[in-house]
């Protein structure tokens, strides 16, 4: 039975390498979560706490195979502060790597960014806040952005300001129903069960609905229009710049 | 795209219109206007705990079925009163995490995490409830922040450091809001605090004034605490106060003295320990107090919820305070002048026996913690300790569920021992349903209605075990309460009689709320560590 198990498990370690060069979206993304749980702490949110070492950008110590990368996560590296982590899966390991290696080929969409430009972009040309809240002041049907900087990375925040409906969090969902009487209410999807839906409207109130009541409801493209065509390069790098610098509220 | 931009438009108006918020001052002050709605911790400033909804009547309680529970991620006690407004329902999952759910469905708006820093309670990491203002929640949390919510979407909007949790300053109370104001206390008060009521603007978390429970060299009481005893003598604010508009005071019970239980390092009265105070709403400036327990050796908090009504008074009407307390005296206050109209033990009771003119406790001699242990009745948890009575203006009854023939053996500057064939403590309420057991005499839960004019009770209705748990009154003439025991009771509001029942699998540790949504009336009751909803079946 143990020599059953041992085999299995140097099968499923032989077999795990492949994940990381041909990675999922999904790998991307548990790994990035794996990231954060593990080695945020000691790394940094994007990887570069440690001098030398800057995760997010592909910059190891010495260039690594996948193999040796994933050793290096699962075993650590004895004589330096870099642990072991016993209770790691193979498949986490894996898709850390996988996340790391997606992370080496991005660029930095702030680089070159200001601010203080980007925010007078965000209340003014973007009308960023007929939909959005930092700190309190603007709408609620969009996601309060007040730490959005502390939650996403440049290329991110780029990608969602370029193609708004590319990738939405699940909470972030826009969800339209129409009531029997005709009426159409759209809104953020805050949740949904076999038998009612919840959303927060376009007036910003929190309602409820029994689906059977419904004549129709499904999920509806993000309000949200892209500012291509209306940001130049260097009025995306100033807001997504912008938008980086917002950590939460100066009060704490 | 012009379809857009004309909804996005027509989206801008709208929500400026609401940019005022839900729910406003005047309908804080005028509750009987939002009848469905519950929206403060005891529903008004009276703290009658009486809801004008009657859907649910003593003639058809009988039929109430479960409608959701909607269950804590928490294995602390559940002592959170929600508060439903326009149909969403926010409580607290303890120690400090907000939730907004359906009132109808109990399914999940937002929820809204923290993670307190490590603070000392006494008596568990927990939390009483939230309060509203506009679109605005507002809650204490045990590493004694007082934190502003968006009601809409769970996004902390400020946090207001109250006092330093490493200093054994923490908040389990809810806070109170009149006007602009938030109003909040801190637990500690066996930790060696000085305690203390803060008033904070709503909007910005600015403190506005700060009264200290305990005056400072040169104040007036100051002379009521010997040597340096006032600078960590306790006199925590731990529990809801109340509002009196017509006469701008807000009402706060205060905490025990400390040391607990030896009073030798704290000569004097004590004050303002044990007391009601009542505080200019605007300044905070003391406008009068009432001292239940002077130099308190036993551990009798007064942060019972104050209830407030207006009742007739040997033959002519009277604005009072009524107040069951941990003490196990039961008294009537004039709230405007904080005069002494009636005190009267409503549980066995020997460490006094009778009030000067004054309404000063006449203490019986010998009966304090002595070397070799002293009997004291009531206990040290006292004939209630926190949970919240109802008055209803309908029967004129005040209901409280509180202890009957509790006791403790007081040693000197330990904490008492219980008495009877259990001498284990009893924690101060838990989730579990594991008995109390005691000797059939001895500490008994029970839910009495009392008539205010006289103290006596008009009827009883006997618990099966002890009881944490608050009551609630309604126009249906229906009172509903629970205990230790785990079932949720129904209770006719003018006899006492059983009406309905249900067992809940966990303590009752709160006191039930009732709201109505879309003209339906819901009871909502936290138990162990869930919270159980009930109304009756629609009809076909």
């Amino acid at each position: 039975m143990l020599a059953v198990r041992i085999a299995a498990l140097c099968l499923l370690l032989a077999c795990t390498p492949a994940f990381a060069q041909h990675a999922t979206g999904s790998d991307v993304f548990s790994g990035e979560q794996a990231f954060q749980n593990y080695c945020a702490n000691c790394h940094g949110r994007t990887g570069n706490q440690i001098a030398n070492v800057d995760l997010g950008h592909g910059i190891f110590r010495k260039p690594y195979t996948d193999d040796e990368l994933m050793n290096v996560v699962m075993k650590g590296i004895p004589g330096t502060p870099m642990p072991a982590t016993p209770n790691m899966s193979a498949e986490q390991a894996t898709q850390i790597v996988a996340y790391l290696r997606s992370r080496a080929q991005l660029k930095d969409m702030s680089a070159g960014g200001d601010a203080l430009r980007g925010k007078a972009l965000f209340t003014g040309k973007g009308q960023c806040s007929s939909c959005h809240r930092v700190n309190g002041d603007g709408s609620r049907r969009g996601p309060d952005l007040s730490r959005v900087g502390l939650l996403r990375t440049s290329d991110q925040l780029a990608t969602s300001l370029l193609d708004p409906d590319s990738e939405v969090q699940p909470n972030n969902r826009s969800y339209s129903v129409t009531l029997q009487d005709g009426t159409h209410v759209d809104g953020r999807l805050l949740n949904r069960d076999v038998f009612s839906v919840q959303l927060l409207d376009s007036k910003e109130q929190l309602r409820s609905f029994v689906r059977a009541d419904l004549r129709g409801e499904g999920f509806i493209p993000s309000p949200m229009p892209s500012v291509r065509g209306l940001f130049d390069d260097q009025e995306l790098a100033d807001i997504v710049q912008y938008l980086l610098s917002l950590r939460g509220s100066e009060k704490k | 795209m012009r379809t857009r931009l004309t909804t996005l438009c027509c989206a801008m108006a709208l929500a400026s219109a609401a940019a005022s918020g839900q729910v406003t001052p005047e309908q804080l002050l005028s509750p009987d206007t939002q009848p469905a709605n519950w929206l403060s911790y005891s529903r008004d400033y009276s703290n009658q705990r009486h809801s004008p909804l009657d859907q649910i009547n003593a003639s058809n309680v009988a039929n109430l079925k479960l409608q959701w529970v909607w269950q804590a991620h928490s294995l602390e006690k559940f002592e959170a009163t929600p508060l439903v407004v326009n149909g969403v329902l926010y409580t607290v999952q303890a120690p400090n995490d907000v939730v907004a759910l359906d009132a109808v469905t109990g399914r999940i708006f937002w929820t809204y995490s923290r993670q307190p820093a490590l603070a000392r309670t006494c008596c568990g990491r927990v939390n009483r409830g939230l309060a509203v203002l506009g679109d605005t929640l507002f809650m204490g949390t045990v590493d004694a922040h007082l934190l502003a919510i968006d009601a809409k979407n769970g996004t902390l909007l400020w946090d207001a450091p109250v006092a330093d949790a490493a200093a054994e300053y923490s908040i389990t109370m809810p806070p109170l809001v009149v006007r602009d104001k938030v109003y909040i206390g801190t637990a500690g008060g066996d930790l060696g605090i000085r305690g203390f009521i803060a008033a904070y603007d709503a909007k910005t978390g600015r403190e506005v004034w700060k009264f200290h429970t305990i005056p400072g060299p040169g104040e007036a009481g100051h002379e009521t605490w010997s040597g340096d005893s006032w600078q960590k003598g306790g006199a925590g604010v731990w529990n809801h106060g109340a509002y009196d508009p017509a006469s701008n005071l807000v009402y706060f019970g205060t905490g025990n003295p400390a040391p607990d239980w030896d009073g030798h390092a704290r000569l004097g009265d004590n004050l303002y320990s044990d007391s009601v105070v009542a505080l200019d709403a605007d300044t905070g400036r003391l406008k009068w107090h009432y001292q239940f327990t002077p130099h308190d050796e036993l551990d009798y908090d007064s942060t019972q919820v104050p209830v407030l009504a207006d009742i007739v008074w040997q033959g002519r009407p009277r604005k009072t305070m009524l107040w069951a307390n941990r003490n196990g005296i039961m008294y009537v206050l004039d709230r405007v002048t904080g005069k002494f109209l009636l005190g009267k033990p409503y549980v066995e009771v020997n460490w006094m026996d009778g009030f000067d003119a004054r309404g000063r406790p006449h203490r019986v001699p010998g009966i304090v913690p002595s070397p070799q242990g002293t009997l004291v009745r009531p206990h040290v948890h006292g004939a209630i300790n926190w949970a919240p009575p109802a008055y209803s203006p309908r029967t004129g009854l005040f209901y409280v569920a509180h202890w009957e023939h509790s006791g403790i053996i007081a040693i000197e500057g330990q904490f008492p021992q219980s008495v009877g064939i259990n001498t284990r403590q009893t924690t101060m309420g838990d989730v579990t349903l594991e008995p109390f057991l005691n000797n059939d005499d001895e500490a008994r839960g029970v839910i009495r209605a009392y008539d205010p004019a006289t103290l006596k009770p008009r009827w009883e209705y006997a618990l099966g075990n002890i009881t944490w748990g608050g009551m609630l009154s309604t126009a249906g003439d229906v009172v509903f309460g629970g205990g230790k025991d785990g079932y949720f009771v129904a209770l006719d509001a003018k006899t006492g009689k059983l009406l309905w029942k249900a067992a809940l699998g966990g303590q009752v540790n709160a006191g039930a709320m009732t709201y109505a949504v879309d003209g339906r009336q819901y009871i909502a009751i936290a138990a162990g560590t869930a919270l159980f909803v009930f109304s009756l079946p629609q009809e076909q």
